[in-house]
């Protein structure tokens, strides 16, 4: 059998997430991949796909649902194992570090589970550290933000320069041993409760 | 204070009223006096919480009282050896339905006291009512197929004439969406900790019908789950870890601190929810919905009553539920599992030092107290009871072959 040939369910909220893994899957030339994003009505949907392998975020907290929905198995007939194979717990661990879970429909073998497992695995990685980046480029334009807002005040009420406005905060952070932009963080809020200094 | 601590434990938890005792040892202190650094995991879901266990991300962990006995027994995909040394209380939950069950049971002569029998008749005629006109079955949700909710909600159903298997059904629900599952009719009522029941009629949804402190008093619900290659390899860890949860259970059972505790669970790291709405489970004074209101006696116990003792009888009354509702053999191998997964030699041991009330026996005839008694037990005074299962019915874990054949014909 070729890998084109397993039936593969992502279950993820993340609709960046999910396209990414989906997109992964196909990649690795899965062809039969369906995503879905909201667990609601999920019964239905496993009753008719079948799928072989269920991909789904440790994140969500329906996990028990589903799992008990494979126990009752009145939507899917066949017992299920989870991460492939219960004494490999390397890809277990793996699987539980990326956050990613994998529920396999029993008869599956372990050598065709693995590259999907080891793919989703990667994915998710790459999402977070995704996620990771752009949480500290979203910071970083915060920070330039406040540090112009505390310059601003700092030239207004102390007839300053930018350029010493700015030195004066990096001095005084560097006497407190604290960041530059907490000091700016400071400042804005000091100001904002003496009163209106700054229009904006 | 950057001392290294003597041991490290790294223990999951579910934001759930019931992690108190465990939050509060590891935020008010109680641990690090006993020279351990805590660090507390917020969970999202119970699989997470029992896999982590599994693989050694947790070593302890705040757990479902069945659920240690499911992951022994091997009724789950990731099976381990769990033990439970410590108890983290006992009741809290409560039986919530929809606005539209409670008005077809207030028909069928249901009252708003929490009367279970009362409520249960009520909801078993309005059941019946239901089927004969061919309408849908009621859709119930508990928080787990092993948990206390699961076992209690059927029980009662059972004991009050209705199948759960065959005249309503039991899905699963995550206990922080309940509320809006009932709202959105997903579901037509649930079993659930605090604060998801009161929360449902904070939202003018629900109804509360009745709860656990009545259905059995003084009932097992959460647990601390161990790994139990952890504990065997780290015995003084675990002995200084439930020295911790003794004091931190004892400070939160304490009236005086609850608006402290109540602000602590209200943080965002823990539950996340308003102060506010946490008081029912710390005072048992429950509003049930348009506008009635009772006090429940002994509604959740974090500390009282021996609440901590990790009893052997809860964990084989669980057992013999698991047996009942067909998620497992009876045979004397999954009995013994059974009985050696709850631990209070562990219990006695760690706690034997402080003095402490310790009870005379590892296991007691569920339902026999009928008021409040003294107990014999090393050191000081110790009271049990009452006891009692809401239809006079007793588990003796002397007798499980009976109690599971005749539970069988209920």
């Amino acid at each position: 059998m070729s890998a084109g040939s397993l039936t593969i369910l992502v279950i993820d909220e993340n609709r960046i997430r999910a396209s990414i893994i989906e997109a992964g899957l196909r990649d690795a030339g899965h062809r039969h991949v369906t995503v879905v994003h909201d667990v609601a009505g999920i019964a239905k949907r496993i009753a008719e796909l079948e799928p072989d392998v269920i991909v789904i975020d440790l994140e969500n907290p329906n996990r028990d649902m589903l799992e008990n929905m494979f126990q009752l198995s009145r939507a899917v007939k066949r017992p299920i194992a989870m991460f492939v194979d219960r004494s490999d717990r390397a890809s277990i661990e793996a699987a539980v570090d990326a956050g990613v879970s994998a529920y396999v429909i029993d008869g599956l073998k372990k050598e065709r589970i693995k590259p999907i497992l080891d793919m989703a695995i990667s994915r998710f990685n790459a999402f977070s550290r995704m996620a990771r980046e752009l949480e500290e480029a979203r910071s970083e334009l915060e920070n330039r933000k406040v540090v112009d807002r505390a310059k601003g005040i700092l030239m207004k009420s102390r007839g300053l320069s930018e350029e010493a406005a700015y030195a004066l905060l990096r001095k005084t952070a560097m006497n407190q041993n604290r960041k530059i932009a907490e000091i700016a963080q400071s400042l804005v809020t000091a100001a904002g409760l003496l009163g209106p200094l700054e229009g904006e | 204070m950057s001392t290294t601590a003597a041991h490290q434990i790294t223990a999951g938890f579910m934001p759930l009223f019931d992690s108190a005792v465990l939050v509060a040892a590891g935020e008010m202190g109680f641990a690090a006096r006993e020279g351990i650094e805590l660090k507390l995991h917020r969970e999202t879901s119970w699989a997470n919480i029992r896999d982590r266990i599994a693989i050694g991300h947790f070593d302890v962990a705040h757990m479902l009282g069945p659920m240690p006995l499911a992951c022994s027994l091997g009724l789950t995909p990731l099976a381990s050896e769990t033990i439970v040394p410590f108890s983290l209380g006992l009741g809290g939950n409560c039986i919530t339905v929809s606005t539209a069950v409670w008005e077809g049971m207030a028909a069928n002569g249901a009252a708003p006291d929490l009367d279970p029998a009362r409520a249960g008749a009520a909801l078993g005629a309005l059941i019946r009512a239901r089927a004969a006109a061919g309408r849908d079955p009621l859709r119930f949700a508990v928080v787990h197929p092993h948990s206390g909710h699961n076992y209690e909600l059927r029980y009662w159903l059972a004991a009050c004439g209705v199948d759960p298997d065959r005249d309503i059904e039991v899905v699963i629900v995550p206990p922080p969406f309940m509320a809006d599952a009932l709202a959105a009719g997903r579901i037509d009522g649930y079993c659930v900790g605090e604060p998801w029941n009161s929360a449902a009629v904070d939202a003018g949804t629900g109804r509360i019908v009745t709860v656990k402190a009545l259905l059995w008093r003084n009932s097992p619900e959460k647990v601390i789950g161990a790994r139990r290659a952890w504990a065997e390899e780290n015995p003084d860890t675990l002995a200084a870890l439930l020295r911790a949860l003794h004091h931190s259970a004892r400070w939160c059972q304490d009236p005086a601190n609850r608006d402290e505790l109540a602000a602590l669970m209200a943080r965002p790291a823990f539950l996340g929810q308003p102060e506010a709405i946490q008081m029912p489970a710390l005072t048992g004074r429950l509003q049930l919905g348009g506008r009635a209101e009772r006090r429940v006696e002994d509604f959740f116990l974090p500390f009282d009553k021996a609440a901590n003792f990790p009893w052997k009888s809860h964990a084989l009354w669980f057992y013999t539920q698991m047996v009942r509702w067909g998620q497992l053999r009876h045979t004397p191998q999954n009995l013994a599992i059974a009985r050696d997964c709850y631990r209070p030699d562990l219990y006695r041991s760690a706690l034997r030092p402080l003095g402490v009330a310790l009870p005379g026996a590892n296991a007691k005839v569920e339902g026999a107290l009928k008021a409040a008694t003294p107990v014999g037990s090393a050191g000081a005074s110790l009271i049990l009871g009452p006891d009692g299962f809401f239809d006079g019915q007793i588990f003796d874990p002397d007798k499980i072959d009976a109690y599971i054949a005749g539970q069988k014909r209920a």
